[in-house]
């Protein structure tokens, strides 16, 4: 498939940008010119070639330097990656799925050689070979989610299943739209999803916690999210708060097409055999509005949909002070036509 | 997405266990591995009886991290459905069926200080696997199995075996009776306790528990029972139009399925939810035989669970 991995910063001089190849397959998530809530949960099975929903896990052209990205975070601060006592089984589940699916889709990089509990792990990219001991926590360096959550692309939170309800309890979380595991470790469904607003009220987690609690082995689903970052900055985390939050007082009119990001989280879900715990793997993708309004039907229909926002969620997703000029800005692409239904480009 | 992924597999081994309970051992018609599963999982087993389609769900009683075989343990119960004659008279060394994937419904507490599990009769098939990850684990756990006679009861010889002291098997034929009252009497803080068998017992142990001052969420039951049977009836579906009857020894479910209606469902025994349908209009009484619903809701009459429940008789019009 030709990957070639880019080298580029998602903090201090933000290099990070999408190759003219890699636009088109961003998961532009939304799929009609009105916003509208949603739950949007639909089976995770394979999608188009080329597309990132072509595998469960999505590896493109900034895997590297995400990968270094992480590894900075986690250098700085060790709570953005915790696991508590009961969750050893699950941490062990992940590893599997994880490893077999990456060998499987992507054999040029990845490869699994399994004999019983004796594995080796080869990542070509990061040029890692490891031997290790299935079910052995001390023959590898870090503890199993840490291990190959420094792998792969995107967060990684592990819930545990009982009394009815889902608990946060193990999570590799670097890259996250503001929201801290070292804060939501050990909380429930509801309780995480507590600052979320109107979905509480129109019961929408009710339904969805009932639809997660019967999730089934081998019929993983995903939902797409998102919201705005300034800068294509991956630790957006409240840790980090006062490094980033700043950063929305610097859009201008004049930068705004490059400073603005349209940041989309593609969510999966996996209930993990061993644990029966569920694996909520959160793939964000970043694109600045100026790469975006480069796919016409794109341009047209983002600002559509920003002019409908609700204020309620303007406020949640703290677009307000800058919303107004991401709307001047794609004005001009908008001509007015009618749009294809979906998000993919025409 | 009704329904889980169905795989097929060959039938390995059949063996006798107990007076009336075989042992069944399935591996993938292609021998490719089958998924692993936690402990208290089960699958769901297709059969094709005569004229009548049934999917009964069997807990899994092998090692979780074995995936080269699944096992399960049927006990030949003369009911009228006719599943687990089926798999006692039909189903032997290299007859192919079709399962489905492993749901666990009745998994054991990760943070619990400490297991007690109650079994009684076939009842002792998911502690097998239960049993099996906790003491992978190294989890405190202890079992108390009643049985008619040693005859009766299955794996007693094996379990005493594999676990020693922490198993205690009691028997009918000798007058002995699980000494409920003793065992939840006196267990320390953070213990759970979980319950699988005939329905008077798990009652018998949700009381006692209750009384005995347990927090609910420390109790655990499961009960796979067949739908109960009644008359027969009429089931109008409000967005198709179409009318399906269900007979006496089926389920609304099943009658759905053999008219080729796609109905939500998951574990087929009133327990997980998924077939929570609306009831737009009844002219009878509603049976509900699941253990999903709260009383409320059965009061309400606004809610059925179609894998189990049923009217005594005239006509439901279902939201499908």
């Amino acid at each position: 498939m030709g990957l070639t991995f880019r080298n580029e910063t998602f903090r201090d001089d933000f290099t990070y940008t999408n190759s003219p190849s890699n636009i088109r397959r961003f998961p532009f998530p939304f799929v009609e010119d009105q916003y509208r809530y949603s739950v949007n949960i639909e089976p995770h099975t394979p999608g188009p070639k080329g597309s990132p929903f072509e595998h469960h896990f999505d590896v493109d052209e900034h895997y590297v330097s995400e990968m270094r990205d992480r590894a900075m975070v986690l250098a700085a601060d060790p709570l953005r990656c915790q696991a508590l006592p009961h969750m050893m089984t699950a941490q062990w589940d992940m590893l599997e799925l994880l490893m077999t699916s990456l060998a499987r889709d992507y054999p040029e990089h990845f490869t699994l050689h399994r004999d019983g509990t004796a594995w080796h792990w080869i990542n070509r990219p990061l040029g890692i070979d490891q031997k290790f001991t299935f079910l052995d926590a001390s023959t590898l360096p870090y503890p199993p989610m840490e291990f190959i959550g420094r792998q792969v692309q995107g967060d990684f939170s592990i819930q545990d299943q009982r009394d009815n309800q889902l608990w946060m309890d193990a999570g590799i979380i670097t890259s996250q739209a503001d929201w801290s595991l070292d804060f939501d470790v050990g909380m429930n469904f509801f309780e995480w999803h507590g600052p979320v607003p109107l979905a509480h009220e129109a019961g929408v987690f009710e339904r969805a916690l009932k639809f997660l609690l019967n999730l089934q082995i081998g019929k993983p689903v995903r939902r797409l999210n998102w919201t705005m970052t300034i800068n294509p900055r991956l630790d957006t985390s409240p840790e980090n708060y006062h490094k980033w939050a700043s950063d929305r007082m610097t859009v201008t009119p004049e930068n705004v097409g490059q400073k603005v990001h349209l940041r989309v989280e593609m969510q999966g879900l996996f209930r993990l055999p061993r644990s029966n715990a569920i694996l909520f793997s959160i793939r964000g993708y970043l694109m600045s509005l100026e790469q975006i309004v480069t796919v016409p039907k794109w341009g047209r229909r983002l600002p559509r949909v920003l002019a409908s926002l609700p204020p309620e969620l303007v406020e949640y997703k703290s677009l307000g002070r800058y919303r107004d000029m991401a709307l001047a800005y794609l004005a001009p692409y908008d001509d007015g036509a009618p749009t294809s239904p979906g998000g993919g480009p025409d | 997405m009704s329904g889980s992924l169905l795989r097929r597999v060959r039938v390995a081994e059949v063996e006798r266990v107990a007076n009336r309970i075989k042992r069944f051992r399935f591996v993938d018609v292609d021998n490719a591995p089958l998924s692993e599963f936690s402990g208290g999982s089960h699958i769901s087993v297709v059969m094709h009886a005569g004229d009548r389609l049934l999917r009964n769900p069997y807990s899994l009683m092998g090692a979780p991290s074995d995936t080269s075989s699944y096992q399960i343990s049927v006990l030949n119960v003369e009911d009228s459905r006719g599943g687990s004659k089926f798999m006692h008279e039909k189903v032997s060394v290299g007859t192919e069926l079709e399962i489905g994937q492993p749901l666990n419904l009745f998994p054991p507490a990760k943070l619990a200080k400490k297991h007690v599990l109650i079994a009684g009769g076939i009842g002792i098939t998911p502690f097998m696997s239960m049993m099996n990850e906790l003491d992978g684990l190294h989890s405190d756990f202890e079992l108390h199995y009643g049985v008619r006679s040693l005859e009766d009861g299955a794996y007693c010889k094996y379990l005493q075996s594999r676990y020693g002291s922490r198993v205690n098997i009691y028997r009918q034929d000798q007058g002995q009776l699980i000494p409920l009252e003793r065992i939840l009497g006196d267990q320390r803080l953070g213990t759970h306790v979980y319950v699988c068998g005939p329905k008077p017992m798990i009652e018998w142990s949700l009381q006692t528990a209750k009384l005995l001052g347990w927090p609910d969420e420390n109790v655990h039951s499961e009960q796979f029972s067949a739908p109960p049977p009644g008359k027969q009836f009429l089931v109008k579906l409000a967005r198709s139009g179409r009318e399906v009857i269900v007979r006496g020894h089926q389920s609304i479910l099943e009658a759905l399925e053999e008219n080729g209606v796609d109905a939500p469902f998951l574990c087929r025994g009133g327990a997980c939810g998924q077939c929570e349908t609306q009831v737009v209009a009844c002219d009878g009484f509603i049976e509900h035989n699941d253990h999903f619903l709260t009383e409320p809701e059965r009061v309400s009459g606004k809610k059925i669970m179609i894998c189990m429940s049923r009217i005594q008789t005239g006509s439901i019009t279902l939201d499908l």
